[in-house]
């Protein structure tokens, strides 16, 4: 297995756990980290594609650069709203609807 | 210099940035003034296609595959069009609405990005490139969610970003995976390369692609984010969002399945149909039940979103259903967002967010009754309205391709969706008391609703320029 | 675009531009709101006028419009929209006058007015439909336009007669859409053409074609009220009367009788229909609902609910009119388009009459109201012989050629039919007339009286004049019915080129 495979092959895995955070947790803080999460295993996928051949391939590595100022700037959001939602009513947590 | 390409997308981040720093008032003069401006600048790019062909625009004149290509054909000029003209009446429309205060002092730069996003998603020419814009709609939607400030809004505005994140998530990692097999993310470099048989790796990641996309358009059952998002927020914020962000990844999904992953679809042909049934009939009888107003069309957002859905195991050769599909995007759009404005004014006039509340401001708001009654016509599939079009197609191309049930579904939709317009529309009827207080509503909002549903109704009568247009360098 | 494409474009908007203008006048503006619909009316005659002339002498009036890939929205002015134009536009007229007269001073005027218009233009559009396409299109706006009509009075009572109305109208709207789309396959198009067009798709595709017919003469039976799709009519009775007298005279069900009209003269063809064995079924189904309609009329008290079942009754002579193989048939059922408008709508004016005048709307109430009201229940007598087949009465004159043209067809029983349906016409009809002419009032007679007696004017004159004028049509249709001008003459005029310029 070459390098890049075993990148590739984490990032998958980072991926799926990430998802589940994100799907199952109930605690916000934790669903944004698990986001972070799944972002890095997206990234490490893309950088294990990117040493497939042996050589370096540098676009990859441009997307990855892009995806993380993507994801601080979703991540931010995110940290704001919830701050904003434990300030004006002390949940830290979504509940099941919000409908009538 | 002008290529409107480029401008489309520069000229809303402009804006939008200035409109930060400006503040509310000239914020919103400085919106509507781009937005005129970006309306003329699709209307031409739609002639320059109309008479020219598809057009390429390679960003700061590097080519792909390191630099970003640019590309219009007529399924994108139809969609920057509805864009522009829509999010300029809601401008129009929003400018009046908002009381000073947090929500509008955010509105103008986050319908600026979130405009940009957009204009930049139907240009895009490269998968990566979607990825970027995607998430630039999303977190501008969010926003957009968020900006009234209260404890509901948040949370709806939370769970949105939750799932729009897990949404371009998976994106993300389909493409990682596509330009690991392949070595290039450029739409038009992938087509021939994908035939019948791709590795695993493609299979996976059109998967991925395809899931992604379907929680960020909301479809059953990836709908669960929709109605609290759309229903508590302002109505031009629900408005833009229903009309225009969840049609922007049915758009995609339209492109790829077409385009580069058609060999694929074969697999995978009846899942958005069969998941689109239930959500008409999922979201018509959530609608019929609810007894809010705005909640009421947010759930006619998810039935509808289930029509389009309904048009892939029919796409075929003859493009019926693509026109369809489209035709129902469009008039769609035109109709709900006329129906969560009008929404707004009767809830600014009668003071609260229900559905009896309607009989009291109706007496007083003859026009924005009328223009949620044509809104309503579109969206029940009566003539003379665009949505009417639409129901036909769908129905001629069920019916061509022998597909009796989908055709029944279609049937059945439309009669469902009388059900809940007519609860609002009857209300407009009751003889009710005369010392109801009613708020007063300004002008500018009974009319920016009424030309939205207008529109919608009217499309019926353009139905030959759109198919003409969408022929500009059909995907089929 | 020449002038015989302009015209069926101007015949509907001289009723839609009016009718847009009047919803935004405030509730006041009485003077301006009549102005604007007479002069509709009156230049809606105008136009027709022009029409009725060039279409006599062989012009053609046809407008068309793309509307997507092979599919267009056709108007096409012939003799058979003519009929129907017509009888729209001279009722519509009369209608308006007597609206204005009912609703004085009543609330929502300009909303009820405004509907009323679109409603005419919705008729005039079903009438000139040239294609099954453009006929849908105004059957569904003519839905939505007179819901609102429906419910105009805002009671519980007008919702719920609003909501089943609804139910019913788009549940068929949704069948009869089928039924088009399905026949736009198997065509690639659905225009109205003389003789019929689906023959041309041969014996192959019978079975569809039949399951094709049963779905579109289900959606336009609802309209129709051909039994058991007839529900919804006297639960639409909670209108007010003026409304009840354009939907049953004129717009709705008359709209339903001639799509059916339409789809078996110039979709299908009345010789292919026999040869598919569909005309049969139609002409039982319509006899059921002649019979039908007339036996419940016979225990209703209300007297709208009495009308609205009689009405269920005789629209279905002209689908059994239809359904009777040649021309003598056609022509009876034609003439029976106009002539059962003519007194059907007389009928509903003397109704709202005695509503509006001396609060009654039971039969049982109607003791002595000829002495009382005697223009009104001598208009309402002539009308109701004229239902019975009365001689001298155009009624008479659609029962004829009726029964002859069952005679001609070979369907002797459904002369039998319109026997028992003129007995219990008079079995509803006289014991009203006997009530209002010679019975006595009791002591505490018309306890709501609303309308004083003037003089010898019994009650306003716009109440009056309307259902004086549609009576003596209906003495005239009948006995000038010889003539060329008469509703009859038109009906042979059709009949002659249905017949004869069909493909053989």
């Amino acid at each position: 297995m070459t390098s890049g495979m075993v990148f590739a092959a984490t990032g998958a895995v980072l991926f799926a756990m990430g998802v589940a955070g994100v799907v199952l947790l109930d605690h916000l803080m934790r669903r944004i980290l698990a986001f972070n999460l799944m972002g890095s295993g997206a990234f490490l996928v893309l950088v294990g594609t990117a040493q497939r051949d042996g050589s370096v391939d540098p676009v990859p590595q441009a997307m990855v650069l892009t995806g993380i100022v993507v994801a601080v700037a979703a991540t931010a959001l995110a940290i704001t709203l919830a701050r904003r939602l434990y300030t004006l009513s002390g949940r830290t947590e979504l509940s099941g609807t919000d409908d009538d | 210099m002008t290529d409107p390409l480029v401008w489309l997308i520069v000229l809303p981040l402009v804006w939008a940035s200035v409109a930060f720093l400006l503040g509310p008032s000239r914020g919103a003069r400085l919106a509507v003034a781009g937005l005129g401006f970006q309306l003329l600048l699709a209307l031409d790019l739609t002639r320059m296609l109309m008479t020219g062909g598809p057009r390429r625009y390679a960003v700061g004149g590097w080519g792909a595959p390191l630099g970003i290509d640019l590309f219009a054909d007529g399924l994108s000029a139809i969609m920057l069009l509805l864009v522009q003209s829509i999010a300029l009446l809601l401008a129009i429309y929003a400018r009046s609405y908002f009381k000073p205060g947090a929500a509008s002092r955010h509105f103008w730069p986050m319908m600026g990005f979130l405009v940009a996003g957009m204009n930049a998603l139907f240009l895009a020419a490269d998968l990566f490139n979607v990825y970027v814009t995607l998430e630039l709609v999303g977190l501008a939607a969010v926003g957009l969610v968020a900006a009234g400030g209260e404890a509901a809004q948040l949370a709806a505005a939370l769970r949105y970003l939750f799932a729009t994140l897990v949404g371009s998530g998976a994106y993300l990692l389909a493409v990682a995976l596509v330009y690991g097999t392949y070595g290039t993310v450029a739409i038009e470099t992938l087509a021939p390369l994908i035939d019948a048989r791709p590795p695993l790796a493609v299979w996976l990641a059109g998967a991925l692609m395809l899931a992604g996309l379907l929680v960020k358009s909301a479809l059953f059952p990836f709908h669960f984010w929709l109605p609290p998002a759309h229903g508590g927020a302002p109505a031009p914020v629900s408005a833009l969002l229903s009309a225009l962000v969840v049609k922007a990844t049915f758009y995609l999904i339209l492109r790829l399945w077409l385009g580069p992953f058609a060999p694929l679809a074969a697999a995978a042909v009846w899942l958005p149909s069969v998941l689109g049934c239930v959500a008409i009939l999922w979201g018509s009888i959530m609608a019929i039940r609810t007894r809010r107003l705005k909640l009421l069309v947010a759930y006619s957002t998810v039935a509808q979103l289930g029509y389009l859905f309904l048009i892939f195991p029919l796409l075929a050769p003859d493009g019926i259903a693509l026109q369809a599909g489209v035709l129902q995007a469009v008039a769609h759009g035109l109709a709900k967002s006329a129906m969560f404005a009008a929404a707004g004014v009767l809830i600014i006039a009668s003071g609260r967010d229900a559905v009896e509340g309607v009989a009291g401001a109706a007496q007083h708001l003859p026009l924005t009754l009328f223009a949620f009654a044509l809104a309503g016509v579109t969206l029940m599939g009566l003539p003379p309205s665009g949505g009417f079009l639409a129901k036909w197609l769908l129905i001629d191309a069920a019916l061509l391709q022998g597909q009796w049930w989908l055709a029944a579904v279609v049937i059945a939709g439309g009669l469902l969706a009388a059900v809940y317009v007519f609860r609002v529309l009857r209300q407009a009827f009751l003889i009710v008391p005369e010392n109801a207080v009613i708020a007063p509503v300004p002008r500018v909002l009974e009319w920016a609703t009424f030309v939205l549903a207008a529109a919608s109704v009217l499309l019926g009568l353009g139905g030959m320029e759109i198919v003409r247009l969408l022929g500009v360098g059909a995907p089929t | 675009m020449s002038l015989n494409e302009l015209l069926p474009l101007a015949v509907l908007a001289s009723s839609l531009l009016p009718g847009l203008v009047i919803f935004t006048l405030p509730e006041s503006s009485v003077g301006l709101r009549t102005t604007l619909n007479l002069f509709g009316a009156v230049a809606k005659l105008a136009l027709i006028g022009v029409l009725l002339a060039g279409v006599a002498a062989g012009q053609s009036y046809v407008f068309r419009y793309a509307v997507l890939p092979g599919i267009d929205l056709v108007f096409k002015a012939d003799a058979l929209a003519l009929l129907f134009v017509g009888l729209s536009a001279v009722l519509w007229l009369f209608t308006t006058l007597y609206a204005i007269g009912y609703l004085e001073g009543a609330p929502h005027r300009s909303r009820f007015f405004g509907f009323f218009s679109l409603c005419v233009t919705a008729t005039m559009g079903i009438a000139m439909a040239g294609n099954l396409f453009t006929f849908f299109v105004f059957y569904e706006v003519l839905t939505l336009s007179t819901f609102p009509l429906v419910v105009h009075r805002g009671t519980d009572k007008a919702l719920k007669g609003g909501t089943v109305y609804l139910a019913y109208t788009l549940a068929g709207g949704a069948v009869l859409l089928t039924g088009i789309v399905w026949l736009h396959n198997l065509l690639g198009h659905t225009e109205f053409t003389h003789g019929g067009v689906a023959g041309t798709l041969g014996m192959e595709k019978a079975a569809s074609l039949r399951w094709i017919f049963l779905l579109l003469i289900a959606g336009l039976g609802v309209k129709a009220a051909i039994v058991p799709l007839h529900g919804w009519l006297p639960q639409a009775m909670v209108a007010p009367a003026p409304v009840s007298a354009l939907l049953h005279a004129v717009a709705v069900v008359k709209a339903g009788a001639f799509g059916i009209v339409r789809v078996v003269y110039e979709v299908f063809g009345v010789e292919f229909a026999q040869s598919l064995d569909l005309l049969t079924p139609l002409a039982v189904a319509a006899a059921i609902t002649i019979l039908w309609g007339s036996g419940r009329a016979l225990f209703q008290d209300d007297l709208k609910k009495r009308l609205a079942f009689s009405t269920v009754s005789q629209v279905s002579y002209i689908a059994l009119g239809t359904a009777l193989f040649g021309p003598i048939g056609t022509i009876g059922g034609l003439v029976h388009l106009v002539h059962q408008g003519i007194m059907k709508i007389t009928l509903f004016f003397c109704a709202g009459n005695y509503a509006e005048t001396l609060g009654i709307h039971k039969v049982s109430e109607m003791d002595s109201a000829g002495r009382r009201m005697p223009v009104t229940t001598l208009a309402f007598s002539i009308a109701a012989l004229g239902m019975m087949g009365a001689p001298f009465t155009a009624g008479a004159v659609s029962k004829a050629w009726l029964s002859d043209g069952a005679r001609a067809a070979s369907m002797d029983w459904a002369i039998l039919v319109l026997w028992a349906s003129s007995l219990l016409n008079a079995a509803y009809f006289l014991p009203i007339l006997w009530r209002s002419w010679s019975r006595r009032a009791p002591a505490a007679a018309w306890p709501a009286e609303h309308i004083p007696m003037q003089g010898w004017r019994e009650t306003t004159w716009l109440l009056l004049l309307p259902p004086l004028v549609t009576a003596a049509v209906t003495i005239a249709a009948g006995i000038l019915a010889d003539t060329d001008f008469s509703p009859l003459a038109w009906a042979k005029l059709i009949a002659a080129r249905e017949y004869l310029e069909s493909a053989p």
